[in-house]
């Protein structure tokens, strides 16, 4: 106890107004966030189905914006450069999904054999949004890559509008509709619980594709190639690694993830549009930068932490305080979320300083 | 015997700087050489010349008969040539295993599905690359420490990793740049004779770049004397000792009375 009399005295002697001000700023968060918590558990509306289906949900389009969000921090580790033409790619992946599954329904094949359609359309919402990632990389990158740091980040943005307007001129303007898929309607029972079945079934395949992206980055030779291009290029190659192959492979798998994610949102949300790309962009870059981006544990950690505040948020912070209508609310929540996480720890959850690491 | 490396007229401009300036030189298989000279001599460019790394802007370099200049650097690298760096560049978060697994793995033979599922003959290749790479790390005095991350491994254990890496590529010719750099005596001596068994163990040429003048003069079979970018002199190590033009490039010509005997004293 000796020392922490001078050491407080001496931090204030230190502190300057900033300092003040961020500990105030804290302090408040965290009262606000605590009186609403308690205030919104103690509220009688809703019930242990409610709350239950709020974590559900919140665990359901988290899955979605940690898939999206992996895209963004591979391309970040290994490149140290963000592609904003990501959530782009998301938004093309649902189309090819929805087309899939379009098709599969005027054959038929859809009822007789959901699980086929199933493969059908996660195949084709892999294969075109890794292709179009790929594509991104060769036009919108590659050509840049001696440049300034500043030009690729441009020509992704210049491409975002691309492919969004190329949609709107594709697709059309309007919202268009998910087929849906009889198969995984209805609910299923688990532990007691009603849970829409499609959200089980999401939740289980985002699961499954993290699990199989852990597996290619920890135990394949291009998964090792990729940390060792992310920790040193000019090592890595000088052992051998041919840096381009590790980079397309990179964005390919960052855009087949984020494809899977389209076909799943598509499956939730039941209606897709050529703008949704940059909400969800959007999200997902939030969620890799509170995770810590360029870390992959942390782009899931970010993604999954960001759909549970998203959904749980309104109804325990705000519904607690009193606000109406808290559910128009969540992207404030959202947003206002990350920005507190950033206050708090500015390198992100399991980020670690770029100083350090890049130095 | 076809000569291991043979460098002929290399230069290197960085725009009105002619970093190196037409070097030659000629190794034999399993030869150790040395690259002296001030700083700023170019030193690490005539290695990044040789590596690819940055391409030279004029000459030819030759790795076992085969002209390699041009050649992209990882494909230089799968040719053969092997490198560490004068400020460690290990892969800091990897581990130690992991590190030399990277230059082992890059011509394993591998499927997508066989490394997902983990079939049997996945798992052989890579215990056996494992294995292998467990091995390079017992011999440069490591074993044990191959699952800790590079950057917890202490200074001269990083600096024996980096080697064990590039040993791991296989390599036909290792550049190690200044690999006794802020080394005491003991440490600096115990690298040299670690540098002498590999060559004797790996059957590798060796060029390396060094200040410290006990370590060129204990182990170069032959040493090449750069400043500013041109090659001085070279020859075995009692005739540079004596060669009044390095003496000069080193201390100053009013110190070059005094011989190179003054300059061993204080490196």
């Amino acid at each position: 106890m000796s020392g922490l009399l001078p050491r407080l005295q001496d931090g204030w002697r230190r502190a300057t107004w900033v300092d003040v001000f961020l500990v105030a700023l804290r302090l408040l968060v965290l009262g606000i966030v605590g009186y609403g918590f308690v205030a919104g558990l103690l509220h009688p509306r809703y019930g242990r189905d409610e709350w239950a289906s709020f974590l559900v949900f919140g665990l359901v389009i988290g899955a979605i914006y940690a898939l999206i969000a992996l895209g963004y921090t591979m391309v970040y580790g290994i490149l140290r450069m963000v592609n904003f033409a990501h959530g782009d790619v998301f938004m093309f992946g649902a189309y090819a999904a929805c087309f899939t599954l379009i098709a599969c329904n005027r054959n038929g094949l859809l009822a007789t054999q959901p699980a086929l359609s199933f493969a059908l359309a996660l195949l084709a919402c892999m294969l075109v949004a890794a292709g179009l990632a790929i594509l991104a990389e060769r036009i919108a990158y590659r050509p840049f890559r001696r440049g300034r740091a500043m030009a690729p980040l441009i020509s992704t943005l210049g491409l975002s509008f691309v492919l969004e307007y190329s949609a709107r001129g594709m697709f059309g303007a309007q919202n268009k509709a998910f087929p849906s898929f009889p198969a995984i309607d209805g609910a299923v029972l688990v532990f007691g619980l009603s849970i829409p079945r499609v959200q089980l079934i999401v939740m289980l395949a985002a699961v499954l594709t993290m699990l199989v992206l852990t597996l290619v980055v920890m135990r394949t030779r291009m998964g090792t190639a990729m940390r060792a291009v992310a920790e040193d290029q000019d090592a890595a190659i000088l052992m051998g690694i041919n840096v381009d192959r590790v980079i397309v492979f990179t964005f390919a798998l960052g855009g087949a993830l984020a494809g899977v994610a389209g076909l799943l949102y598509g499956l939730v949300f039941k209606q897709i549009s050529f703008f949704m790309g940059f909400f969800l962009g959007v999200k997902g870059f939030g969620a890799a930068v509170l995770g810590g981006i360029g870390n992959i544990p942390g782009a899931m950690l970010g993604g999954f932490s960001l759909g549970l505040v998203e959904s749980l948020g309104p109804a325990l912070f705000l519904e607690g305080i009193g606000v109406a209508a808290p559910y128009q609310l969540r992207d404030a929540i959202a947003y206002t979320m990350l920005v507190m996480v950033l206050i708090f720890r500015p390198r992100g959850l399991l980020g670690e300083r770029l100083a350090v690491k890049r130095a | 015997m076809t000569e291991l490396l043979r460098a002929a007229g290399v230069s290197k401009r960085f725009g009105g700087l002619l970093a190196v300036d037409r070097v030659s030189l000629a190794m034999a298989p399993g030869a150790i050489h040395a690259v002296i000279g001030p700083n700023g001599a170019g030193k690490t460019t005539l290695f990044n010349c040789l590596t690819s790394f940055t391409p030279p802007s004029a000459g030819e370099i030759w790795l076992q008969g085969a002209r390699i200049d041009g050649l992209r650097p990882d494909l230089v690298a799968a040719r053969g040539i092997a490198r560490t760096y004068q400020n460690i560049r290990l892969f800091p978060d990897l581990t130690a295993l992991e590190n030399i697994m990277v230059g082992l793995g890059v011509r394993r033979p591998e499927t997508l599905l066989g490394a997902l599922l983990a079939t049997p003959a996945h798992r052989a290749t890579v215990a056996a690359v494992e294995a292998r790479a467990r091995a390079l790390l017992l011999d440069l005095g490591l074993g044990g420490r191959g699952d800790r991350l590079a950057r917890h491994l202490s200074y001269g254990d990083q600096r024996r990793l980096e080697i064990a890496r590039a040993l791991s590529v296989q390599p036909v010719l290792l550049l190690l740049d200044e690999p006794a750099a802020g080394m005491n005596p003991v440490e600096s001596h115990a690298m040299m004779e670690l540098i002498a068994r590999i060559r004797d163990e790996h059957g590798v040429g060796i060029l390396l770049i060094e200040h410290q003048m006990r370590v060129v003069m204990g182990i170069s079979e032959q040493i090449h004397v750069l400043d500013h970018g041109v090659c001085i002199a070279a020859g075995t190590p009692a005739q540079i000792r004596a060669d009044p033009a390095v003496i000069a490039a080193y201390l100053g010509a009013r110190a070059a009375k005094h011989g190179m005997d003054a300059l061993e004293k204080r490196a």
